[in-house]
């Protein structure tokens, strides 16, 4: 397969940062009440990781090594503030929704993850197909999510009344705070189940990483963090 | 007072930061399995919050919403993100060298933990909370310390459950991380029961 489909079908499916690697779970859980909000995450969160791909790339041999994480922290912040106000400017309903998660974009640990383990590594071009990649395989999740919540919590898709409450009573903790804790735990027990039988097939699928697994090893700061708990189980790392 | 008071029990009880706002999942699910690991990783946090929302508050009145450079049309706020998280790393950096030198005894309790807060989306998220809601410094301090003191209770309560749990005999795939969503979710519940208070 061609590199740069090989990079999009890795963030897509086969390391999915939302099912498969449980990254990012933070803005997971906040902005999945609607399907438009998990789809607007999403988006920011892709054009971020992206550019924060394509400028850490593009300056991986500039920036000395004992100033990394301060440096891509620099640049994701940066970027963030442009896409806020973006966001602001054209979307600003949608913008007044997200709120203050919009700029805690900067701590999604997708982000910091992919410029520590792929963009800091490689070339320009693949590391932009990967940003891409992640970033619509994050966006796909947060959306997926967000339908599902907001299919059971309210009747609608997107907005839109798909189920009549003449028969209908939605189930409006599915949109509150604990349906957001509700679904995740009922997606992990899933992905528990799906893992174990992809498991039994010989094609095992990638670790979760992210601070969903309760230790340190998938998060983007481990590299500079001095207090890192010593992992349960190992975690398979690039 | 009045209006400490409810910024103090609005944020830490009614709009938990864990509970309802999703701020700080990864140390809340990372380090709640025993109650005192957990009350150590709480304890840090109240001290990093209230230091750093005190810092940024004040960075952000004198020095990117100065009134003197408002006044010459010259406006940093949309610097903020960029300032508090580096400013918020560093922080935790020295607070943790000033209480090695300092309070060894106190460093030998929180030390641990420190690190593990400069990513805490908890703390940026107070410092840009304290902004969009337009406290000044004082109120700055109470929220942050109200914040941190209700992730406090969220994580020592659920150290608390977990510790029960263990003793459970729970459905297979929703062992480890599934379970504890799960009675997190119970929580938000039973913290909701709170929101008719203010």
């Amino acid at each position: 397969m061609n590199k740069y489909l090989e990079r999009l079908y890795n963030g897509l499916i086969k390391e999915n940062p939302t099912f498969v690697l449980m990254l990012g779970m933070c803005p997971t859980l906040a902005v999945t009440s609607s399907a438009i909000n998990g789809l607007g995450m999403g988006l920011s969160t892709t054009v971020v990781l992206v550019f924060s791909n394509l400028l850490i790339s593009a300056f991986r041999k500039v920036i000395p090594d004992g100033v990394r994480m301060p440096a891509f922290i620099v640049v994701v912040a940066s970027l963030v503030t442009v896409v806020q106000f973006i966001m602001q400017a054209y979307t600003p309903s949608l913008s007044d929704s997200l709120g203050v998660y919009i700029p805690l974009i900067v701590v999604n640990c997708i982000i910091l993850g992919r410029a520590e383990s792929y963009a800091s590594k490689n070339p320009v071009l693949p590391s932009i197909f990967d940003g891409l990649g992640m970033g619509l395989g994050f966006t796909v999740g947060l959306t997926l999510i967000g339908l599902f919540r907001e299919l059971l919590g309210a009747g609608q898709i997107f907005g839109f009344q798909v189920l009549s409450l003449s028969w209908f009573t939605p189930i409006t903790i599915f949109v509150m705070a604990p349906g957001a804790f509700l679904v995740l735990a009922c997606l992990v027990a899933v992905m528990n189940i799906v893992r174990k039988k992809m498991d039994a097939k010989g094609k095992p699928l990638a670790a979760p990483t992210g601070c969903i697994t309760g230790d340190c090893a998938g998060c983007g700061m481990s590299a500079t963090c001095t207090g890192k708990r010593t992992a349960d189980h190992t975690v398979k790392t690039e | 007072m009045k209006e400490l008071l409810l910024i103090a029990i609005g944020s830490a009880i009614v709009n938990n930061v864990v509970l309802s706002q999703f701020l700080g999942i990864c140390p809340f699910l990372g380090v709640s399995k025993k109650t005192e690991t957990a009350a150590g990783m709480g304890g840090a946090v109240v001290f990093v919050i209230t230091i750093a929302s005190f810092v940024t508050a004040l960075i952000y009145k004198f020095i990117l919403a100065n009134e003197y450079l408002l006044r010459k049309g010259i406006d940093l706020t949309y610097l903020q993100t960029i300032v508090f998280i580096l400013v918020i790393a560093a922080l935790v950096q020295f607070v943790e060298m000033f209480l090695k030198k300092s309070m060894p005894s106190l460093y030998q309790s929180l030390g641990v933990y420190l690190p593990l807060i400069t990513t805490n989306c908890a703390v940026l998220g107070v410092a840009l909370t304290n902004v969009t809601k337009e406290y000044n410094i004082l109120e700055s301090v109470v929220n942050g310390l109200a914040t941190a003191v209700g992730f406090l209770i969220a994580i020592v309560l659920m150290a608390g459950l977990r510790e029960k749990i263990e003793y459970n005999d729970i459905p297979k795939p929703f062992q480890g991380t599934a379970i504890v969503l799960v009675t997190a979710c119970l929580m938000s519940i039973a913290f909701m029961g709170f929101s008719g208070m203010i």
